[in-house]
Order: C-alpha cells, then sequence, then structure tokens
C-alpha cells in the first residue's frame, strides 16, 4: 500500500496556509534565498537531477525545457505560468493556488533565476476569481517582503511578476494560444517551429510551465533532487496531486507519489459512493482515453498509463459507477470540445460541431449501428489530423467508449433511446436508488 | 543578374527525386514534380499557418517517419526527406479525404447560385478529394448572408473555409488588418471592427483568393458565370506601376477585372482601382460617332470622311500644337509624336498635361528616358527615399512592395513631403515635414549609400529645385533614382517622344544626328530643330494668338497648370479632339474624333520601370479604333501621312527605331525659389491625389468610391489654435478664384505649420478647377 506524500498540500489544513506568515511557518522562501546563491546552470542541473517532469499533462522533464532557453544572447527571457486550468475533471491547481499560493511565487523565483528572467507571468484562468485574489494577495505580499521587485533577496537580480486573468478559453492551456492571447490577442495555438524557447513571448525566448510544476521546485531545491527523485517509480520521478471526483465517497486531492495505483487512492478516499461500483474513469481528464475497473491496478505514472492505452495527463481521476449512462458522459464532454474549439483548423472546428449531433441523435435514441462506425470513423479523420491536441482530445472519449462499451451504444439503438435513469447516477440521488 | 547562391536540398516526393532551394515547402516542392496537393490556407505570397489541414502528407526524414501526416504546406524541405502524398500513401489519402468531407458539412453547397462556382477551389477539390455522396445528415451552421464589410465586399459567412487568407492578406501584404477572424469554433467568423469597416485600397485582392464564394464584389455579384466570361491577359491603365491583368468579358460587356500573375512586378496584387474602375468604358457619355461643329455652334453627327476632312482642313497650314495624355498607349504616343513632326511639322507636343516645369522636362531628357530602375531595386535596396510621392495614393504597387521589404527586414524608409500620409505611417517612414517649396533643402540635406533607391514623384516638378536637388543628392550618393508617374501612359509617351525636347527613343530634338535619324527613319527631307513648348506654353500661345490649333489626346484641361487659361485657348483654338467620352475639351472642340478605350484596343502601356506591359483587345467586337490609327486618317487627309495603319505597325516602327545611343542632354539644375511671405491667415496649400477620388476613370462605380478616404482639410494644431478651430471644425480655405469649406482634422506632427493639405480631386474638394493652384500657392485659411 503506498502511502501519501504530501509536500505542496502538506499545511492545507491549517487556518493561515494561503498567508506569508503561515507559509514562512514551514520554511517558505528558503530555497528562492538558497537557489539565489547557486549560480543558475546550477539550479537548472538540480532540477534536471531531480527528474521532475511537467504536470500540466505532456510529463515533458522540467530541467531540460529550462535548459533549451538560449543563454548569452542578449535578449529578454520570460517565465510564464500556464494556471489555466480547465480540463474537464482536472482540479488541482486552483485548489493548490488557494490555499498555498505562495509556493508558486516562491517557484517562480526560483525558476526566473535559473532561466535568466526578469519578467515572470501568470496567466490564470478568469472564471476563478477567487483564486486570483489569493494569487495576487501573495504576489503583492512578496513584492512588500522584497523578494519580487527590483534586488529580490538582496542578490542583485531583478524580478516582475505579473497576474494576467484570462478571459475564459480552454484553448489557452495550450501554451501557444496562452502566449498570444498574453500579448493581447485571441487565443488560437501558433505554428511550431519556432517553438516557445526560442520565440515564445513578444517572440523572446520563454519558458511556459504549469503550476504544479513550478511548485514543485522549492522542495526540490530545499530538499534535494535525491529526495525527489526516491519518490515515484523509474521514469516518473517525484510525488505528484491526484484530483479525484465523481462517485466516491470523499473526492479531493491526493498527493502521493508517481506510480500509486487508483485501486489504492480509492482505497484512501473511503471507494466509490456507497452500494455501487466502478463502470469507468479517466486517468488524466476528459481528454484521455477512458479506463474500466480493469484497469485499477495500472500504476498511475507517465508510462503505466501510456501502456495501458491512455494518458496520464493531468492526473485527474474521473470516477463513474454503474448509473452512469456512457454515452451521455461521452456527449457531455464532446459538447465541451465543441464549445471549446478554437476554430483554426477544420478536423477540430468540422468534427466537433458533428460528433455532438450524432452523440445527441444516439442518446436520444435517433440514431443507428452504423453510426458507430462513422464516430470511430470520424475519430480516425480527426485524431492525429488537427492543429494541436485539442481535436486529439475531443476523440478519445468517443474512441475508447466505443471499445469498452459498444453493447451500451447498441442498447440506446434497440431501446430507441437511453436505458439508463439519469437521476440516479446525480450525487443528490440515493445510495438506493441506483441500480 | 542574380549572383546569389542558393542552398539545394534533393528530397523525394512520391518516388521522384527533386532539388528544389532551401527553404521550399513541401507543397510547393511537389508542385514542381507536377504534383498537386489540395489546399485552402496555403498561399505562397502568404505566411504559412496551417490551419485547413487539407495539404496533409506522409513525412520521413533519414528513415524517422513522423508519427502522424504533416501539412505540406508548414514544412519545409530538409535533407534524406521522403514525402508521399494521397497518390502514394493511404494514409495520407484518407486524411484528406477526410478533411475535405469535414470541410463540406458546414458548406451550404449552394454553388448552382454562387458566383465562385466553375472557378472554385473547394468545388474543385471536393470533386477530386471528396465524397460522391455526404455522410452528413445534422444540421448545418447558418449564418445571415450576404454582409457587406465594406461598400464593395460581401460576406457569406457559411460559405467561408476559415483558410484565414483575406485576414493574412489584409495583415501581412497590405498593412491593412481591417478584417480579423472573430468568435470560436465553428461559429469563427471573418468580421470587421463596427466603427472601422475593411475599407482598405487592396481589398479586392481577398476576393480573388478567396477559395471559396464567401468574399465577392459587389459589383460582380450575380453578373456572370465564369463559363461565360471570355479573359484576356490585359494590362492597368490606372497607373505606373503596371500591373499585368485579366479582363473578363462576356458578349462584349466588360463585367469584371482580376490581378494577373507577374512576379517582377504586381505578384499577384492590385490595387480596388485597377480591379473595380472600368465602368467609365461604359459609361452614358461615351462617344461613338464622330462629331463636327457645324455653323451654329452645336457639335453635329458626322460620318467619317466628313469629321476627317474638317480636321485636315482646319489643320492644313495652321500653326498648330499636340496635347497628349498621361493615358495614351506606347503606340498612341508614337502616333501623337510622329503626327506632330510629320503632319504639323512641330515640335509642340506635350504629353503632361500637368502642372509642369522646365526643370522636369530636362530631367526627363537627361534622367529618365534612358533610365530602367525595378522592383527588384526595391527588394535589394538599404533605404528609399520618397519625393514628392505617395506610393500607396499614386502607385499602389510600389507600395506593396515596399511594405513587404519593411515587414520582411525593417527597410528604413525616409519621405520628404509636407503631409504624413496613412501610407507613410504603414511604411514606418522617417517623416520629413518640409513647408511647400522647401523640398529641396531636405533632399540635400539625406544622407544615402549607392544601394539605397530614390523614388521620385510627378508632384517634384512643382516645387522648383526639388528635381535638381534629387539629381544631386543621386550623383553624390551613387543611389539609384526611379521617376515614378502618376499616370499609365507617361514613361511610354516620354519614349515615343511625345514632348517638346525629345524625338522617339530619346533623341534629343537638338541634336542633328538624331533629327537625320528619325528623319530617315520617316521619310521626310528634315524635322524641326527647335525645343517645343510645354503644355502650358503652349495654352499660353494659343491665347497670345502665335498658335491657332490644337489637336488634344484625352486630356482634362483642369489638370492644367492655371486651368483657367487652358478653357480659354481651347475655347479660342481651332481644336481636333480625340477623345473615348465627352468632356471639357469635346464640349469646345471643332472636331471631335472617338477613340478606342483600353478594353477595346491592343497596346503597351510602359510602367515606371520601363518595362513594357503588352496587352491585346478584351473586347474585340469593339468598332472604335486606337488613336493612332485615327491619326494616320488625319495625316493622309493632310498629305502628309504618318503610315501607321495600325497598333502593331506603330509598335513596329517604333521598335526598329531602337534607343538614341548618342550624347545626353546635360541636366541644368535650378535654383529653388525664394519663400512667400506670409500673413497671419495665410497658408502654403499643399495637395495629392488619392488613389480613389473623383477622377474621371472611376465615374460609375459608386462601390468602389464608398471606400474612398475622407475628405478634409488637414491643418497643424498651432495654425488650429490660432484660427481658433478643432477636428471637425468647417474651415474654408480660399483664394482669389475661389473658396473650399470642408470639416478640418487637427494632426500634430503630420504638416507643417505653414501649410495647409487638402486632396487635389476628391469629392468637394476639386482645387484645381476651383482654386486653379495645387502645391505652394498661398492661400487663406480661416474658420468658416
Amino acid at each position: 500500500m503506498t502511502a501519501l506524500t504530501p509536500v505542496l498540500s502538506a499545511h492545507w489544513d491549517e487556518e493561515d496556509s494561503f498567508t506569508m506568515a503561515g507559509y514562512k511557518r514551514h520554511g517558505g522562501y528558503k530555497a528562492a534565498a538558497k537557489a539565489l546563491k547557486m549560480e543558475p546552470d546550477a539550479v537548472i542541473q538540480l532540477v534536471k537531477d531531480s527528474g521532475l517532469r511537467g504536470r500540466g499533462g505532456a510529463g515533458f522533464p522540467t530541467g531540460m525545457k529550462w535548459g533549451f532557453i538560449p543563454q548569452g544572447d542578449n535578449k529578454d527571457h520570460y517565465l510564464v505560468v500556464n494556471a489555466d486550468e480547465s480540463e474537464p475533471g482536472t482540479c488541482k491547481d486552483m485548489p493548490l493556488l488557494l490555499a498555498n499560493p505562495h509556493v508558486l511565487v516562491e517557484g517562480i523565483i526560483i525558476a526566473s533565476y535559473a532561466i535568466r528572467a526578469k519578467y515572470a507571468f501568470i496567466y490564470i484562468r478568469g472564471e476563478v476569481a477567487h483564486v486570483a485574489r489569493r494569487l495576487q494577495q501573495a504576489i503583492e505580499d512578496a513584492y512588500a517582503a522584497g523578494y519580487l521587485g527590483k534586488n529580490v533577496f538582496k542578490s542583485g537580480q531583478d524580478l516582475e511578476l505579473v497576474l494576467h486573468v484570462g478571459a475564459g478559453a480552454y484553448i489557452c492551456g495550450e501554451e501557444t494560444a496562452l502566449l498570444d492571447s498574453l500579448e493581447g490577442y485571441r487565443g488560437q495555438p501558433r505554428l511550431r517551429p519556432p517553438f516557445p524557447a526560442i520565440a515564445g513571448l513578444y517572440a523572446r525566448p520563454t519558458v511556459v510551465n504549469n503550476v504544479e510544476s513550478i511548485s514543485s521546485v522549492p522542495a526540490i531545491i530545499a530538499n534535494g533532487p535525491e529526495w525527489f527523485s526516491a519518490m515515484g517509480t523509474e521514469k516518473s520521478k517525484g510525488m505528484t496531486l491526484y484530483s479525484l471526483s465523481g462517485h466516491v465517497a470523499n473526492p479531493g486531492q491526493f498527493e502521493a507519489p508517481l506510480g500509486i495505483t487508483l485501486r489504492e487512492i480509492l482505497e484512501l478516499a473511503g471507494g466509490v459512493r456507497e452500494g455501487h461500483q466502478l463502470k469507468f474513469w479517466t486517468p488524466g481528464g476528459s481528454s484521455t482515453p477512458i479506463f474500466t475497473a480493469d484497469q485499477l491496478d495500472t500504476p498511475l505514472d507517465y508510462e503505466g498509463v501510456a501502456a495501458a492505452g491512455s494518458m496520464l495527463g493531468t492526473k485527474a481521476l474521473q470516477i463513474f459507477d454503474e448509473t452512469t449512462c456512457v454515452v451521455r458522459a461521452v456527449l457531455r464532454w464532446t459538447e465541451f470540445y465543441k464549445h471549446e474549439s478554437c476554430g483554426k483548423c477544420t478536423p477540430c472546428r468540422e468534427g466537433t460541431w458533428w460528433l455532438v449531433q450524432i452523440l445527441r441523435d444516439l442518446e436520444n435514441g435517433k440514431g443507428t449501428a452504423a453510426d458507430l462506425d462513422k464516430l470511430l470513423d470520424l475519430c480516425e479523420n480527426i485524431l492525429g489530423r488537427s492543429f494541436c491536441a485539442l481535436g486529439d482530445g475531443a476523440t478519445s472519449s468517443i474512441s475508447s467508449s466505443i471499445k469498452h462499451f459498444r453493447d451500451e451504444y447498441i442498447a440506446h439503438v434497440t431501446n430507441a433511446g437511453c436505458p439508463f435513469d439519469s437521476h440516479a447516477s446525480t450525487l443528490f440521488a440515493s445510495a438506493k436508488a441506483g441500480a | 543578374m542574380s549572383t546569389d547562391v542558393v542552398d539545394m536540398i534533393t528530397v523525394i516526393v512520391d518516388g521522384f527525386e527533386i532539388s528544389v532551394p532551401k527553404g521550399t515547402l513541401v507543397i510547393r516542392a511537389a508542385e514542381k514534380l507536377g504534383i498537386q496537393i489540395p489546399r485552402f490556407c496555403d498561399h505562397p505570397l502568404l505566411d504559412p499557418v496551417g490551419a485547413c489541414r487539407q495539404c496533409l502528407v506522409d513525412i520521413e526524414i533519414n528513415g524517422r517517419a513522423f508519427p502522424k501526416p504533416q501539412a505540406s504546406c508548414t514544412i519545409p524541405v530538409e535533407p534524406g526527406m521522403i514525402v508521399k502524398t494521397q497518390l502514394t500513401s493511404p494514409v495520407a489519402e484518407k486524411a484528406q479525404k477526410g478533411v475535405m468531407e469535414l470541410l463540406l458539412i458546414n458548406h451550404p453547397l449552394d454553388c448552382p447560385v454562387c458566383d465562385k462556382g466553375g472557378e472554385c477551389p473547394l468545388q474543385n477539390q471536393a470533386m477530386s478529394t471528396g465524397r460522391t455522396e455526404s455522410r452528413f445528415e445534422g444540421t448545418k451552421r447558418t449564418f445571415e448572408k450576404p454582409i457587406n464589410i465594406s461598400s464593395q465586399v460581401l460576406l457569406d459567412r457559411e460559405r467561408c473555409v476559415l483558410c484565414a487568407r483575406c485576414t493574412r492578406f489584409s495583415d501581412q501584404i497590405a498593412g491593412d488588418p481591417f478584417i480579423t477572424l472573430n468568435e470560436r469554433g465553428a461559429l469563427q467568423q471573418v468580421g470587421i471592427y463596427e466603427k472601422q469597416p475593411f475599407e482598405s485600397y487592396f481589398s479586392g485582392n481577398v476576393v480573388q483568393i478567396c477559395p471559396v464564394g464567401a468574399l465577392t464584389g459587389a459589383s460582380y455579384r450575380f453578373h456572370a458565370r465564369p463559363f461565360d466570361l471570355v479573359s484576356t491577359p490585359s494590362a492597368c491603365e490606372h497607373c505606373a506601376a503596371g500591373c499585368s491583368m485579366r479582363t473578363d468579358v462576356r458578349r462584349g460587356k466588360t463585367l469584371r477585372r482580376l490581378a494577373g500573375d507577374d512576379t517582377d512586378v504586381n505578384e499577384e496584387w492590385n490595387c480596388d482601382k485597377g480591379r473595380w474602375a472600368f465602368k467609365y468604358v461604359t459609361a452614358a457619355d461615351r462617344i461613338t460617332q464622330p462629331m463636327v461643329r457645324d455653323a451654329s455652334g452645336e457639335l453635329q453627327v458626322a460620318s467619317w470622311p466628313e469629321a476627317l476632312a474638317a480636321a485636315a482642313a482646319g489643320l492644313q497650314d495652321k500653326r498648330a500644337a499636340v496635347l497628349v495624355g498621361g493615358r495614351v498607349t506606347l503606340e498612341d504616343a508614337y502616333g501623337y509624336s510622329k503626327f506632330a513632326r510629320v503632319a504639323l511639322g512641330t515640335n509642340d507636343i506635350d504629353f503632361r498635361s500637368r502642372i509642369t516645369s522646365d526643370e522636369e522636362r530636362d530631367f526627363l531628357a537627361s534622367t529618365v528616358v534612358d533610365s530602367a530602375p525595378s522592383y527588384r531595386d526595391i527588394d535589394r535596396a538599404d533605404s528609399i527615399l520618397l519625393v514628392g510621392f505617395e506610393p500607396e495614393e499614386e502607385s499602389p504597387i510600389v507600395f506593396l512592395r515596399i511594405n513587404r521589404q519593411v515587414r520582411k527586414r525593417s527597410l528604413k524608409v525616409t519621405t520628404i513631403g509636407t503631409k504624413l500620409s496613412i501610407g507613410a505611417e504603414k511604411l514606418k517612414a522617417n517623416f520629413v515635414c518640409v513647408a511647400p517649396g522647401t523640398e529641396a533643402q531636405a533632399v540635400a540635406a539625406q544622407e544615402l549609400t549607392d544601394k539605397s533607391i530614390i523614388l521620385v514623384g510627378e508632384r517634384a516638378s512643382e516645387s522648383a529645385g526639388t528635381l535638381s536637388a534629387v539629381v544631386a543628392l543621386a550623383q553624390k550618393s551613387g543611389a539609384k533614382l526611379a521617376w515614378i508617374p502618376r499616370r499609365a501612359g507617361e514613361r511610354g509617351a516620354l519614349n515615343a517622344g511625345a514632348i517638346g525636347n525629345l524625338l522617339p527613343g530619346g533623341r534629343p530634338v537638338t541634336d542633328a544626328a538624331a533629327r537625320v535619324d528619325v528623319a530617315a527613319a520617316w521619310g521626310v527631307d528634315s524635322l524641326p530643330a527647335a525645343v517645343g513648348r510645354s503644355s502650358s506654353e503652349i495654352f499660353a500661345a494659343v491665347n497670345t494668338g502665335t498658335l491657332d490649333a490644337l489637336v488634344i489626346g484625352g486630356i482634362d484641361p483642369v489638370d492644367a497648370d492655371k486651368s483657367h487659361e487652358a478653357i480659354s485657348a481651347i475655347k479660342k483654338a481651332f481644336v481636333v479632339s480625340l477623345e473615348i467620352r465627352e468632356s471639357a475639351v469635346t464640349k469646345l472642340a471643332d472636331v471631335v474624333l472617338p477613340v478606342a478605350a483600353i478594353t477595346e484596343k491592343s497596346g503597351t502601356f510602359v510602367n515606371w520601370e520601363g518595362r513594357g506591359r503588352n496587352f491585346e483587345a478584351a473586347v474585340v467586337e469593339s468598332l472604335n479604333r486606337s488613336d493612332v490609327r485615327i491619326l494616320t486618317m488625319i495625316s493622309e487627309k493632310l498629305g502628309r501621312s504618318i503610315a501607321l495603319p495600325t497598333v502593331s505597325s506603330a509598335a513596329k516602327e517604333f521598335a526598329s527605331l531602337g534607343k538614341w545611343d548618342g550624347a545626353v542632354s546635360a541636366f541644368v539644375p535650378v535654383a529653388p525659389a525664394n519663400a512667400p511671405t506670409l500673413g497671419a491667415t495665410d497658408a502654403l496649400l499643399t495637395s495629392w491625389r488619392r488613389l480613389l477620388d473623383a477622377g474621371s476613370l472611376q465615374d460609375g462605380e459608386e462601390n468602389l468610391a464608398g471606400t474612398a478616404r475622407q475628405t478634409v482639410i488637414v491643418i497643424s494644431p498651432s495654425r488650429a489654435q490660432s484660427i481658433g478651430v478643432v477636428t471637425g471644425d468647417a474651415v474654408r480655405v480660399s483664394n482669389s478664384h475661389g473658396a473650399i469649406v470642408l470639416p478640418v482634422l487637427v494632426e500634430a506632427g503630420a504638416i507643417h505649420d505653414d501649410a495647409v493639405w487638402m486632396p487635389r480631386n476628391s469629392r468637394g474638394s476639386h482645387i484645381l478647377a476651383t482654386l486653379a493652384v495645387a502645391n505652394g500657392a498661398v492661400v487663406t485659411v480661416v474658420k468658416d
């Protein structure tokens, strides 16, 4: 049985965890002071040694990303933190920033120093005003304490940190669309190359990192790369935040070493809601192919989930019990992707428009068995044909659900409608109302 | 000519090897092999975007295959690259078919009523890459249709495939980002800012490059089917840029004109005037029959023999001069040039029906007639100096060419002018603000290198000493010098010798050997030796009684230096007018002879580079004939034939004369004039013609006129303060001839305190007709 390893979430239950005092009580900002006395390249090397990989979904090694920034180029460098957490099911960065915003600020100080950036930006989604307010307060407090602004920690280094509130578009979580949005344009993904490390924000070398990735850095500096890499699995090091939601007794964030299984997490969370059984789940949010009970023992690290046919993504574990109509769930997700498609490329823009209509017909009993093949063929024409990963993500739940639950789709056709009681899957339905 | 070394890269496309320059995109390498990969967003002159995903192909590099098909319009070739298109890769073929199916689900498939039907890339590629039957059974996205994004461009949003060609063109080529993509997902659409419609001088290009029928021109919409049109390659008659064009005609009527492809000149673009201003050809006041003024002073329709006899009778043994408009073809100009010398025995001929100077005439003979600057020189220049020249207004394709270099490599542009223009701002030009008349001093102060180029406009002749300073600067620095007139025919007319100091081919009339050359070719004993009069001298000579008759081909007397003197001269003289439409000249002429308009004749325009732009008649049904044919008929009646019965005979004879290889007349510098003293409400008038204005060649095209820039008077803040006005107030500009009242625009840093600017010939601002002056004259500026 894997034990939880609370680091980022260690003090969330303290009343003042989000304040400067609360943060400093547990050694806050000491890592930044320590890092600023090191050589910037040594900081990068240390993060490389720790094995930290991006926590935003793709799992790219963080230290390597920092190392891509050309040095001595006489250009401004920028650090941009992606706090546009919008994936359905993902709820780790927002709780983290609500309860512990200073850890991100400290991580930014360290990362900016390492990549020689004098400006850093946090792009936060606009809907979470309460989180943005806390983060803004933390930034102001850090300025007041001399941790940001001119001559931070009396190191001779300057660092300006800007909190930018987005206008609520899923696509702005894609790093190049985020940069466009941050520059004041409509958020649409950019053609790559050039990659942000060469020409990112305002065409300057830019590192774009997820909130959790940057927030993990202070602890790595404080405790050393060996401490960090002792956790996790061979290629997926360290602890991470799993967000558990849906039909579970105690949903929430679980900070555990990479490689923990859903069976273990469910145990810690008190299991699937009482009287019900696990039907299907997402390992990394709605854009990752769904799993069933068969994958309960799959190690939740980058390699383990990939080997089982899905993606670790943002470690958003959405749990659905047997009361859930898979067609309905998939339709909801697809509607989300249709709504959020930026419109730049044909497959995603037109494909999601069409997918929704087919799924809606199926859910309402107006579909045919042939629609399933059409859906699968459409998914094939969207996956890997779109400009960015949004289109790919839109197809994941459809193809994987047809793979696991073709019979249930067919039941919608033969039954001329959805065979499920939609009330039973609601969280306010009594435990016994289900199947 | 080019010695640039280009690295070549060899790749394999569908099993065939091809070497292409480094940086070539895969889609273009395939094209070189004749392999057409379907595409929508790709355009060779726009930055790649990779949005439509229609051009997906399989690629491997040195044995490593991309895991998924790649957009061939975004990926440059690399050594060791193997490309498999739809022809050899089932994956690429399925990907392309899949994208095509998706593109069509929301498309209305209204080809039978769509203007693009028959010439539509979507239609064509749906045939090559699409399914015969759609699998889509759902609800299509619909929009209100069409919407005007300007008075001349309409948008049918539901037809749009969102390739972003139009928005990228406007941003990257025209520098007018007035249209953008708005909204998201399937509701994404091209849109404008409601307070700032798509008023770009280049907006028509987006209609042409739209790969579907989403953008249409208001004047062509629902007028024709492409397969009913007969297309003829042609050249643009509007300015000296020299655009290659295509004229589409149905049953004798021109229905539209498109930009032609010419990488050396206009690439694939043209301006809206070139595209849409052609209705003057079919205007109601078009002259189609000869007319002779009868005893009671009325013009009466006459037969050709009658009219020619009347013309000859009026010219026979008279002291006559020739005025040629700046819009004639090279062949016609050559006809006028020969007609003046052979039939009338005079050098009194001038193509410059505008404000001119002897300084300019000498400049043209010494510096321009033998020069051959080019667009390529702009591409290679280390800096550009504009003198008396607004490229966006006066030669829009030159503007696009400069703009491309500004965007690509931050080319340094300096403009010496009396007012900062919108175009100069777009070129991020260093604006050297001068008072009208003081251009010469500012030119002299410039530092250029032998890699620079000076582009000088025809308005430089309006400020004494400016051309002298330009010549001196070019000599001192070694910079190239290009003269860019506004009208399409001026450079050709100069080459043809339709000016008092030159015979055809740049031969000085004062050079005996040159005269012998030409006289021998023309089969005459001798040619007049004295330098002929300029256009303003010709009018003055008529008024003082030293000239009796005028042969006038397509000029507007209002364009002349002192228009009232021009009009009185035309009243007084015996006038033979060769015209396409009723005009101020035909109203007063004694004999009016109809001639062919551009679309009805063949010929050549010579653009500012000295490059010939040949074209054939687009409307072959026309009975109208080119000026040179008419002139030949008159000359035969006079008994001194110029023997140029056809356009091709004129072209052939002019070519056989060749260029002058003797000494060129030296340029004699002229000093700037002294600045006049100004009273408190006095200002120096300055102006230029806007691209879209009240020019008669734009008559009949209201949609085009709707996008003209606002007519305003521009003054500096200090003058505004002294006369007590703010932007928007009515201001009165007047002199002894008349007054113009217009709203004022107060612009800081855009105009000299001593100056007042207004458009030369826009609606409500016909300053030559009203004030009889244009540049450098003292006018009174007061609050109205």
